[in-house]
């Protein structure tokens, strides 16, 4: 079977749901679901004993041959890896929402429907080598994690969280498409694959520091790093299988995925490893830092989720610098990415089975908020059960999962220190002081998340409903998730040989050709060094300040509001949506003088700095006629009645003096020899003086009281800019005739060629009669249009006015 | 009340039939001296407005019983035909042909078929001028 055309599995079952929830609405439309991710997992897993051994394998579909643009499923250790995941923990949390969505009261063909578009689009973002169509992949799972956060949309938190998230990945999609076409630009290629073997070269390129800083952006919103976590949070609104498949175990990861994937085109510049490592660190603390201020249950996973994706974050930018140290593959930064990839299998399994509980305890008593929950452990001991073990796991205690890579976590980041390119030695012991610090707040929270919720006095009277342990259906995804924590810590070997060290081959391709190279073995038991003491330290402090939370958590309300993330975003959305609604105010006023103000002010504008530009301001004297003395006095009585136009009190004085003007260019066409224009000219300023005489005549009683027009300094500006500019124009223009006139054709040929003699007519009926043609429609439509006008009055009669 | 215009009246008679000719006289002439059809349309219903001034819309219809719209529509229809009957003789859109002919009573006289879409200009230069007073002029 075809790679490829898999990735579309999903989404064509997606065309069934609706059919299936109406025609069998007995069954519940889950059942049918879970179909697709079991399938695809038993066939992804299948692929496992190739990639064990490096094997990779490609499948091409095309899309635009012509445009170089194809679906091109690439298989590697790390595409194969979240493919498991994506599948796994997709048939785990299709057989937990069977149970946890009401099959009468939920529109559930919406749900499954989105559901199976977002497993399409991921299984897309992780198998595509085209960088194109993983974009399209990426925006899909924008497009349906917005749906699904918006799933019960009457509410409104709902459609402000789904917003939200939109709003922050598309943006940083965008961005990411951009770094793409840079990248396709400097390579030549859209493949993925063939961009990692001209790494080398891409470094030297102008682009590089964009693209890389272009596809960080689009990593790190989705990935929910700093300061672009804050749609998280807000996207737990969305029902608790979502949340604990998009928002814990596999859209947030396609940031990382992305990471790991460029990190061997990238790692050779040091931007890119100080980016990744610190944006990773600081959102890792920040995150655990806040996270102990929520106050629901969902709102702890979420900072919590945050926290630890930056922890990977910075994993994977420190085996970028495996790329800078001589014989990396023997020292300590081998572990880095391996820690990166074991630690994402760790934390999609206990966050997966933590959202779930949170979920099962959201159901089972009807409240998520912390502060009403407690003394669960005897009303529902296996949910109790599987909490403990996700978050001891999340506070990286041994017997569990998360201990293992929090141990090789604190080993990457001492290594930091010991190395010195990119000034680390200046910076570098930072590094473990941060994780540290992190860690011992992750190990607070997770105590606090599982003890404040089941331990303690119970307070059945604050609980909306009677709190009682969960149907076995919904309990068996997360306890199944949970026996997968505590088995990776017993056989952490095998998880690392036949996943992470195909990944991590995938990561650093430069250090090792196979994932037998990869030297890593992970143990429980490593002897006692620093790592151990952190560890233990991470264990007292933290648990000598989750004693006294009590004492300190309130610091936590003290914060002031306005000065968070949230609010900034907030105060954005009302600069753009506001802001621009008055901007548009401001100079959208209606009125149409502002208008040709604008518009009479950019003409004076570009066409003085095209003059400026192109040095037109010449003025030649050479090609000019005398002055003769009729010239000088009509143009005397121009200017007098132009003058008298503007001036006049009265609207009648203004009309006369119009029509001076008029018969005074009358005047000059007779002198200047142009008979017809004369003529035209004398019988057209007659009918049109007529014609505002009329209009004149049929003003309103309170309109004609005779007042000068106000003098206005800007109006008066913009009218002398715009003459003094059409002087120059056309001074200009007349001094840099570059050809000769064409009109000595005419003169020769008005005879002979069109059996006339008066020229000017024979041009308007002859040479360009096509002109004369559309004039005379011209005025055909005006005569038509006055008629319209004036005879058809519609809204009179109808006795209203559309205005009113 | 109606006041004695019997003045304006005879004058109008006798004067419209001059600004007539002279209108006919300009658009006739205008392929060799100034005129054309449109200050020769301009003139003809100049001396139509003259007959308005002196008599009256309603006068001026009952003499002149003339659609001016459709005057417009068959000024239009002419020009477009004259530019367009070129293409019949397989030469470009608005080529004209012109001769010299030997007619009765006129002598050797050119015929140009520019006349003839000058025609169409002038039919629809009074159309709209026309159109337009008569229509201000019914509006109450």
């Amino acid at each position: 079977m075809s790679l490829v055309f898999l990735i579309f599995l999903p989404i064509l079952a997606a065309l069934l749901i609706p059919l299936l929830f109406k025609k069998l609405s007995r069954i519940h439309t889950g059942w049918f679901v879970l179909i697709v991710p079991v399938i695809l997992f038993i066939y992804y897993a299948s692929y496992l004993p190739q990639t064990m051994e490096g094997g990779t394998f490609t499948s091409e579909f095309q899309w635009i041959p012509s445009l170089d643009i194809a679906f091109i499923a690439y298989l590697d250790g790390l595409s194969l890896l979240f493919s498991l995941l994506i599948t796994g923990i997709g048939s785990l949390v299709v057989l937990y929402s069977t149970f946890y969505l009401d099959k009468n009261r939920e529109q559930l063909h919406n749900f499954y429907v989105y559901l199976l578009i977002f497993m399409t689009a991921m299984l897309g973002v992780v198998q595509s080598d085209h960088m194109i169509t993983l974009y399209l992949f990426w925006e899909l799972t924008s497009i349906s994690s917005f749906l699904l956060i918006g799933y019960w949309y009457t509410r409104d938190r709902s459609r402000f969280g789904a917003l939200k998230s939109m709003m922050i990945t598309v943006f940083g999609g965008l961005m990411m498409l951009g770094g793409f076409v840079l990248l396709s630009i400097m390579g030549n290629t859209y493949s993925i694959r063939e961009l990692i073997a001209q790494a080398p070269d891409l470094v030297q390129h102008e682009f590089f520091i964009w693209a890389l800083v272009l596809i960080l952006l689009g990593a790190f919103t989705k990935s929910a790093q700093f300061p672009f976590y804050i749609w998280l949070p807000d996207a737990m609104e969305a029902p608790t299988p979502v949340s604990a498949y998009l928002h814990s175990a596999t859209m947030v990861k396609a940031g990382l995925y992305l990471v790991a994937r460029f990190t061997p085109i990238f790692a050779a510049s040091g931007l890119w490893v100080w980016l990744v490592t610190g944006v990773g660190l600081f959102t890792m603390i920040w995150a655990s830092v806040f996270a102990l201020k929520q106050k629901d249950l969902k709102g702890i996973l979420a900072f919590s989720t945050v926290s630890q994706l930056g922890l990977i974050m910075s994993l994977l930018g420190a085996s970028a610098m495996g790329f800078h140290v001589e014989d990396a593959a023997n020292t300590v930064f081998k572990y880095a990415a391996f820690a990166a990839i074991f630690h994402l299998v760790n934390h999609a399994v206990f966050k997966g089975s933590l959202f779930m509980v949170a979920g099962i305890v959201d159901h089972e008593t009807g409240t998520r908020d912390i502060r009403k929950l407690g003394g669960l452990m005897s009303l529902m001991p296996i949910s109790f059960t599987i909490a403990m073990i996700g978050s001891l796991s999340m506070a990286g205690i041994p017997l569990f999962g998360g201990f293992l890579s929090k141990e090789t976590f604190l080993t990457a980041m001492l290594a930091i220190t010991e190395f010195e390119p990119f000034s680390m030695d200046v910076w570098g012991f930072l590094f473990p002081v941060i994780a540290w610090v992190g860690s011992v707040f992750t190990f607070i929270y997770s105590l606090y998340f599982v003890l404040h919720t089941f331990t303690g006095k119970h307070k059945p009277e604050e609980l909306p409903k009677q709190a009682h342990e969960a149907p076995i259906g919904m309990l068996i995804p997360p306890a199944i998730l949970a026996m997968l924590v505590i088995a990776i810590f017993f056989i952490p070997n095998v998880v690392g040989d036949w996943i992470v060290k195909p990944a991590v081959l995938a990561i650093q391709p430069f250090l090792y050709t196979s994932p037998e190279q990869v030297d890593v073995h992970v143990s429980a038991w490593h002897g006692f060094n620093t790592e151990l003491f952190m560890t233990l330290g991470i264990f007292a402090v933290g648990g000598l300040l989750f004693w006294l939370l009590r004492k300190w958590q309130p610091v936590y309300d003290k914060l002031p509001e306005t000065y968070s993330l949230n609010s900034l975003y907030d105060f954005m959305m009302y600069l753009s949506d506001s802001g621009a609604k008055r901007f548009s105010a401001l100079y959208m006023t209606g009125f149409i003088r502002s208008y040709l103000a604008y518009m009479f002010g950019f003409f004076i504008l570009i066409m003085l700095t095209t003059l400026y530009l192109v040095d037109a301001f010449v003025f030649d004297t050479t090609n000019l006629a005398p002055v003769g003395t009729y010239e000088i006095f009509i143009a005397i009585a121009l200017v007098a009645a132009t003058i008298t136009t503007i001036a006049a009190k009265s609207r009648l004085t203004a009309i006369v003096a119009l029509g001076a003007v008029g018969y005074s260019v009358a005047l000059f066409f007779v002198i200047f020899r142009a008979p017809d224009l004369a003529l035209t000219q004398l019988v057209i300023e007659t009918i049109s003086v007529a014609l505002f005489l009329l209009a004149f005549y049929h003003l309103p009683i309170n309109s004609k009281k005779e007042e000068r027009i106000s003098f206005k300094v800007g109006n008066a500006a913009i009218a002398l800019g715009v003459g003094v500019t059409m002087t120059l124009v056309a001074l200009s223009a007349h001094s840099q005739k570059l050809l000769p006139s064409i009109s000595e054709y005419y003169k020769e040929t008005v005879y002979s060629e069109a059996g006339g003699g008066n020229i000017v007519n024979v041009i308007l009926v002859d040479y360009r009669g096509f002109d004369t043609l559309f004039e005379i429609a011209v005025l055909g439509i005006a005569g038509i249009g006055i008629i319209t006008m004036i005879k058809l009055r519609l809204s009179k009669k109808e006795g209203h006015h559309e205005n009113k | 009340m109606k006041t004695n215009d019997v003045m304006l009246q005879t004058a109008t008679k006798v004067v419209i039939f001059i600004i007539l000719l002279f209108a006919v006289h300009i658009f006739f002439t205008g392929h060799y001296t100034p005129g054309g059809g449109f200050v020769g349309g301009l003139l003809t219903a100049s001396a139509i407005v003259l007959l308005m001034l002196a008599f009256d819309l309603d006068t001026v219809k009952k003499i002149l019983p003339l659609n001016y719209v459709a005057m417009v529509a068959v000024g239009l229809l002419i020009a477009l035909g004259t530019a367009g009957a070129s293409i019949v003789f397989d030469v470009p859109f608005f080529t004209h042909a012109y001769d010299y002919f030997d007619l009765p009573l006129f002598g050797k006289t050119s015929l140009h078929s520019a006349a003839l879409f000058d025609l169409g200009v002038y039919l629809v230069v009074v159309g709209v001028t026309m159109t337009i007073i008569q229509t201000i002029g019914e509006d109450e």
